[in-house]
């Protein structure tokens, strides 16, 4: 069969190796662009949000490639997400397109059926149990080392002396991973790729601010849904720590995992969770942000997010009492580019102008 | 005794009969906002964070009122009410989810806030828990609270009735409260409309431009799906390929599909909030669904802070001139 699936930064990588290691044709989605972004629009209801719209644009892009099925997750609340495949069902229907949408429901919700779907892709796909474990397991590690260079990515870029090359450092090491088949090669491409990113041409004497990036998941996964914000951010000269990957779970090292339950250390503002997305993640990222000695936060939301908006509400009240400014930046279909460098570089030099007067006391006191 | 503030909006509009007569048979005075006005309105659009939608604009507003008049504001932060949904967790939306700390963090000088989570996903049971936590937050005894909701509860009751019997909220809350005669009649109407939608934006004249007052002048029988009782409602949920997740849009979505399959009804008319995140998949589900099933003429109206009566006025009765061209049709 041919399968697609929807595009998330660079997790295309693995599910693609994923889907045709299990004996099925890829279509690989695109890259969101203002066509997918158009189509989208088009289709979808006018206050959809901006992730269910990409999403349908990228749906009805693979359709007209050829894709014959689509998997999507599903979910059991409290915001939209676990809806959306019912809805792009109906409207991929309304819009006459033959095509066939899976959606994977939390095994925890219903297991029953999360197993049935799974075996249906392997017999079609013609594999044995034993391995489709395998190529499971492979694709996982490729989830986990894409993570990996993307995080050294946006260590380094602040200190680049060339702009661009940690970018192009990145796509090297992507290319890297994209290649390898095996357990082995991907850790040889890991290890390859960090190499070669370290090697970059860099200036330590910087001093970058540091901003975490918090928010509703697709917005903060996709970078083309949020204008490249990192590489943005990294290209001004900032250090920027992400609080979601794919792979978050299941790593212990990143600031947001560090501190455990994160709900714990929202509740004295949000004392409910889950709200549904990343609403609550929101304020306590925030706050962890803040412990760690981040000198701002930056929350990317699709306009119109329900869970962003009741955060949006409360981090006001979070950013004055542990004093940390918070940008947030609600996302629709007219955001432009230009606005958003703009807004971020009038971010950036305010968190410069407070880092210099903090200094400046700092230094009278001692 | 307490004052109790109660924001005449959101949960309002089914619940409180329930709490009217408990906080009153608890000797708690009861001060309740009035009906939504402009300056309601505006002081809402002033507090709330400007992303929200109307209907959360409008609570900040109501509660705004309500601030310096009460000792407590009574704000139940609404978990679920029932198991409900392909994995038993419906819910409601997520600004009720975070309504207490949204009016908390957003609103200067508020008193006291009763915001006991009420989840009765364990069953109908727990409520009797929550009153229990609500009426000792504000001083009584569990005796006391014993008998104040099971009175509590046979007001509720004699309310809900008395919507089964097709009679909107807002005069069966007068039947209710002040024994007012029911005075339905629906012998000159010559169209029966369904309109479905979210009690707060449905019931709120003020925020849907007198909607329900025009149809009653335009000569329409209304039904709406809270007239219905759970077990109808619940059949169409397995009409459809996955329930949605949230308590109200539920029932727009039940009732709606309940309407499309009832002859006597002519059309559908769903009224939304504009912005409103839910509603984008309500609206363009039953309108999907209204074409599929029968071919049942739907209008669907979104409200926001500028709707001005004459603008629905217009399409309302473009609406019902069309049902009356095509029922003369037939
Ligand atoms: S979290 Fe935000 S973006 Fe995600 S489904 Fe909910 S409203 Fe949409
Ligand atoms: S359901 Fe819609 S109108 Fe109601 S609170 Fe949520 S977003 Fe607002």
């Amino acid at each position: 069969m041919k399968i697609s699936f929807p595009h998330m930064g660079y997790s295309y990588i693995a599910f693609k190796w994923l889907v045709e290691n299990m004996g099925h044709e890829c279509i690989v989605p695109p890259e969101p662009s203002s066509r997918t972004l158009d189509l989208g629009v088009r289709y979808a209801p006018e206050f959809a949000c901006i992730p269910f719209k990409i999403l349908l644009g990228t749906y009805l892009e693979v359709v007209e490639m050829g894709a014959e099925v689509i998997i999507s997750s599903g979910g059991m609340g409290p915001c939209r997400a676990g809806y959306y495949w019912v809805m792009h069902k109906y409207l991929l229907e309304e819009a006459g397109k033959d095509v066939k949408v899976v959606a994977f429901e939390l095994p925890r919700s219903d297991i029953m059926d999360f197993w049935k779907k799974l075996r249906w892709l392997r017999k079609t796909g013609g594999i044995s149990v034993k391995e489709f474990i395998r190529v499971f397991k492979t694709a996982w590690n490729k989830i986990m080392v894409i993570d990996d260079v993307e995080m050294r990515s946006h260590e380094i870029r602040p200190y680049e002396i060339h702009r661009g090359d940690t970018t192009r450092g990145l796509w090297t090491a992507l290319d890297m991973i994209d290649k390898a088949n095996t357990l082995q090669e991907i850790q040889e491409a890991r290890v390859e790729g960090l190499r070669q990113l370290n090697q970059i041409e860099q200036d330590r004497s910087r001093k970058p601010l540091k901003i975490g990036i918090i928010g509703e998941i697709y917005v903060v996964l996709e970078p083309a849904a949020n204008h490249y914000i990192q590489i943005m951010l990294g290209e001004m000269g900032v250090q920027t720590d992400r609080s979601i990957y794919l792979t978050s779970y299941a790593r212990k090292n990143t600031i947001v995992n560090l501190e455990g339950d994160v709900f714990e250390v929202a509740k004295p503002y949000l004392n409910e969770a889950p709200i549904g997305g990343h609403g609550v993640n929101s304020i306590g990222e925030t706050i962890l942000y803040a412990k760690h000695g981040f000198d701002g936060v930056v929350q990317l939301a699709p306009f119109a997010c329900i869970p962003e908006i009741v955060a949006k509400s409360i981090i006001p009240t979070v950013s004055k009492d542990y004093s940390i400014p918070v940008l947030t930046l609600f996302i629709d279909e007219q955001t432009g580019k230009a606005g958003v460098q703009t807004r971020l570089e009038a971010f950036v030099d305010l968190l410069e102008s407070r880092r210099e007067v903090r200094e400046r006391h700092e230094r009278l006191v001692i | 005794m307490a004052k109790i503030g109660i924001p005449r909006t959101l949960a309002y509009f089914l619940y409180y009969p329930l709490w009217k007569t408990f906080f009153e048979d608890l000797n708690h005075e009861i001060v309740i906002s009035p009906p939504t006005t402009r300056a309601i309105l505006d002081a809402g659009v002033k507090e709330a964070v400007n992303d929200a939608c109307i209907p959360i604009k409008l609570y900040h507003g109501h509660v705004a009122y309500l601030a310096d008049k009460a000792d407590y504001i009574f704000c139940p932060r609404l978990v679920s009410v029932r198991k409900h949904g392909d994995f038993g967790t419906e819910t409601f939306c997520p600004k009720f989810l975070g309504l207490p700390d949204m009016i908390r963090f957003g609103i200067d000088h508020l008193p006291e806030i009763i915001d006991t989570r009420v989840d009765l996903k364990k069953g109908k049971k727990e409520l009797f828990n929550v009153f229990c936590e609500i009426g000792s937050q504000i001083g009584n005894t569990h005796e006391e609270i014993k008998r104040a909701f099971s009175k509590a509860l046979k007001v509720q009751k004699q309310f809900d009735n008395l919507l089964y019997q097709e009679i909107l909220p807002p005069e069966a809350m007068d039947i209710v409260f002040n024994h007012k005669p029911a005075q339905v009649s629906h012998d000159n109407c010559d169209l029966t409309i369904a309109i479905i939608g979210y009690p707060y934006v449905l019931y709120d004249s003020y925020i849907n431009a007198g909607l329900i007052r025009l149809l009653e002048k335009e000569n329409v029988k209304i039904l709406t799906q809270d007239m219905l009782s759970d077990k109808t409602m619940n059949r169409q949920a397995k009409t459809l390929p996955k329930s949605l997740f949230w308590y109200f849009s539920n029932r727009a979505v039940y009732g709606g599909l309940h309407f499309m399959a009832r002859p006597d009804v002519d059309g559908i008319i769903h009224v939304t909030a504009f912005a409103c995140g839910p509603d984008s998949l309500v609206d363009r589900m039953v309108e999907i669904e209204a074409r599929r099933r029968r071919g049942m003429p739907y209008l669907s109206i979104a409200v926001d802070e500028h709707t001005g009566e004459a603008g629905v006025r217009t399409r309302i009765e473009a609406f019902l001139d069309m049902l009356r061209y095509r029922r003369d049709k037939i």
